[in-house]
């Protein structure tokens, strides 16, 4: 066949009309657009959790849920957060930006994405149907520690049966992803040339098929332990309890990073963009985040230090997990550095950008202090952790998504959004989040336990506010959830091809049309 | 025009992604005995080991004193009576002592449990020299049966001089067919 019948077996290559569209799609805007979507309706069904779960700790005293229902909050507004909201969005991501940024028409294996996104929907929708099950919810926190875990009635194998979904579909994701960065960049788009989310997604990717079978084979051992007879975790059949929270912890402490990594790649295409001026140290960028995906794999057992550990235990993981901050600071300053002395302007996507900078390098600092397991054994399950794990994931991971979204939304719909709402979201997420989490450091110094429905009364004023900021949190989402539907219907004015000031300069998907067409880089882009 | 060809085949990176991915999975499982031979190198954790060891002549050190402790519980709700017939003991390490426990089943049932040991501090396992222990056995209580269970121990007298006390826990679990 030569090649002008290639060609005109394929110019007619709209998108399919009607709802089989997003069913059998198999473009990566589409199947980005469906990850984008789902997490951001999952992202509201978590928050909904997270206020049951502020407003029955608005004041001490049990008021509106009762305790095992409460804890069931707990565990489910963590894997749906951690699972549906946050994971999908980064998938969402990549899959929009990846094969734009390297210059690549689709991803490489298109017909998986369609099934790793499907997969998605269908293991959340059993996860919340566990709700309405006999017994209730999974209600042992997101980390289904046994033996409290094999008391969960008959949302049991629900509850596990989703895991391995959710984990076949993120592992599917990563497949492809890590297949599309090394096999599809145009001619010229050396390794050492990727944007650097390209970079974090690839760590990422490596990391998620790397842990996500460790955990799936976890919680299986839970299962078997539970229906089969098997003694992984039953000590009265010579198995371990502890055994389990290596498992877990050995998938755990890499998942955050699989929460983060990319965060940082969002940050570091936005601020070059809003600073006029390159990225500073590109790839010592690079270097740092290989460093920090590697180091994530060895400080696991810093969240166990209160499970018994010999002292030389002890001292390996508290310096293997300050460790990481040396790389973690290699990437703060090179962000700060980037922005020094820049022309920096303070659109939408820049405040965010710059907040995640502040509010992340907050949490990473409470993170130092728990690394530290003498100091560990006052905060361990307390509010700090809470408080901690808040700070770099909401104002870390999720104020990157939301920055990444305002950067790449007039790209993906063609229309500006409404920059004068955008400020009041930002501002009002950014104050917000502070009032709901800030508190919770003192709360758990002052020794809050966490997963509890009542406190005593010495915790009633702070605990109070954190409510309060959660509320004003949660529904400051809503303007947000306006302006990208706005954006999606497309109402507001038309974004030119740069979007942004000098955009070209810093991502080929700026230097296409906006809205992006359905299928682009169908000529790969000359690359220098 | 027609898209640059990859440079090397898709199917080819999959399968080796994939070969990573079942990979893993064994590896999860792996590290189920892989943990168990850590802890008994290192001692972590305190597992005992749940096999009689042979007694041997040790050299008995009547210079220090190291306090025993007993600890029982009874796991979940296992309706087992379970005490120590004395709560702490003191030894010359190296010289050999037996220790009587006792169950009672108060239920209409036969009852059967397995006790799990451990001590703590977790490390000085390895200076722990079980000959006998109700713990390597399954354990079984008729209806209204009290039984006396024994334990006989020495602990090494290698161990440092800086531990004057340990705790040996018990932990009886209900493995009674339902």
């Amino acid at each position: 066949m030569s090649v002008s019948a290639i060609h005109d077996d394929h110019h007619d290559h709209g998108p399919a009309k009607g709802l089989m569209r997003w069913v059998t799609t198999t473009n990566h805007k589409d199947i980005g657009t469906l990850y984008m979507v789902t997490s951001l309706i999952m992202f509201m069904v978590g928050g909904a959790m997270a206020l049951v779960i502020r407003a029955e700790l608005f004041e001490p005293g049990m008021q509106f849920v009762d305790p095992m229902f409460y804890n069931s909050m707990t565990t489910l507004h963590a894997l749906i957060m951690v699972f549906g909201a946050v994971m999908p969005a980064f998938a969402g991501l990549a899959n929009w930006m990846i094969p734009m940024m390297i210059g690549s028409p689709d991803m490489a294996l298109p017909r998986l994405n369609n099934w790793s996104f499907w997969l998605l929907p269908f293991a959340v929708l059993m996860l919340m149907s566990t709700l309405f099950m006999e017994g209730g919810a999974a209600a042992a926190g997101w980390t289904l520690y046994p033996p409290l875990v094999l008391q969960t009635g008959a949302a049991f194998p629900f509850t596990i049966f989703t895991i391995h979904i959710l984990g076949v579909s993120s592992i599917l994701a990563a497949i492809n992803i890590i297949v599309t960065i090394l096999n599809m960049r145009a001619p010229g788009m050396t390794l050492m040339k990727m944007p650097l989310f390209v970079w974090t997604w690839l760590i990422t990717a490596f990391l998620l098929i790397a842990i996500m079978p460790v955990f799936a084979g976890a919680v299986t051992m839970l299962l078997t332990d539970k229906f089969f007879g098997t003694s992984f975790f039953n000590a009265a059949g010579g198995g371990d309890p502890v055994l389990y929270q290596h498992l877990f912890w050995f998938f755990g402490h890499p998942e955050v990073y699989v929460l983060i990594l990319p965060s940082f790649g969002i940050v570091s295409q936005i601020i070059p963009t809003f600073s006029r001026k390159r990225l500073f140290g590109y790839s010592s960028m690079v270097y740092a985040t290989a460093s920090i995906g590697f180091l994530s794999f060895i400080v696991w057992g810093h969240h166990q230090y209160t499970v018994g550990m010999p002292i030389e235990g002890e001292l390996y993981f508290t310096y293997a997990t300050m460790l990481i901050a040396v790389p973690t600071g290699v990437k703060v300053f090179n962000w700060i550095s980037t922005m020094w002395r820049g022309a920096i302007t303070f659109e939408s996507p820049m405040l965010w950008a710059i907040a995640f900078v502040v509010l992340f390098t907050l949490g990473g600092f409470t993170g130092l202090m728990m690394s530290i397991s003498p100091a560990d054994l006052q905060y361990h399950d307390t509010y700090f952790i809470v408080a901690h794990f808040h700070y770099v994931l909401v104002s870390g991971a999720v104020f990157a998504i939301i920055g990444g979204v305002y950067y790449w939304l007039p790209k993906w719909t063609g229309r500006m959004y409404d920059e004068r709402l955008a400020q009041l979201h930002f501002w009002l997420t950014t104050l917000s989040v502070n009032l709901c989490f800030f508190p919770q450091h003192f709360l758990g110094l002052a020794g809050m336990p966490r997963r509890i429905p009542d406190y005593a009364l010495q915790f009633a004023e702070f605990n109070a506010w954190s409510s309060v900021g959660g509320f004003i949190f949660g529904f400051s989402q809503l303007i947000f959830c306006y302006i990208v539907i706005r954006c999606m219907r497309r109402q507001g004015e038309h974004a030119s091809d740069e979007v942004w000031e000098g955009a070209g300069e810093h991502g080929l998907e700026f230097t296409l049309p906006s809205p992006a067409p359905y299928h682009t880089w169908e000529t790969p882009p000359n690359v220098h | 025009m027609s898209p640059v060809p990859p440079r090397r085949s898709n199917t080819k990176v999959l399968a080796y992604i994939v070969l990573v991915v079942i990979a893993m999975f064994g590896f999860g499982f792996a590290l189920v005995p892989l943990y168990d031979v850590f802890c008994e190198w290192t001692g972590l954790n305190g597992k005992v080991k749940t096999e009689a060891q042979a007694e041997t002549m040790l050299r008995v050190d009547q210079s220090r004193w190291v306090s025993v402790e007993f600890v029982t519980t009874v796991n979940g709700s296992m309706p087992l009576e379970f005490r120590a017939g004395v709560n702490k003991i003191k030894v010359h390490p190296g010289e050999y002592q037996t220790v009587a426990f006792y169950g009672r089943n108060p239920t209409e049932k036969p009852l059967i449990g397995r006790a799990i040991p451990s001590i703590a501090p977790g490390w000085t396992t390895q200076f722990l020299k079980k000959s006998e222990c109700f713990c390597f056995n399954e354990q079984r209580f008729e209806p209204h049966q009290e039984r006396e269970m024994v334990v006989r121990f020495a602990i090494d007298p290698e161990l440092p001089e800086t531990v004057g006390d340990v705790s040996l826990s018990y932990t009886f679990f209900d493995i009674s067919p339902p």
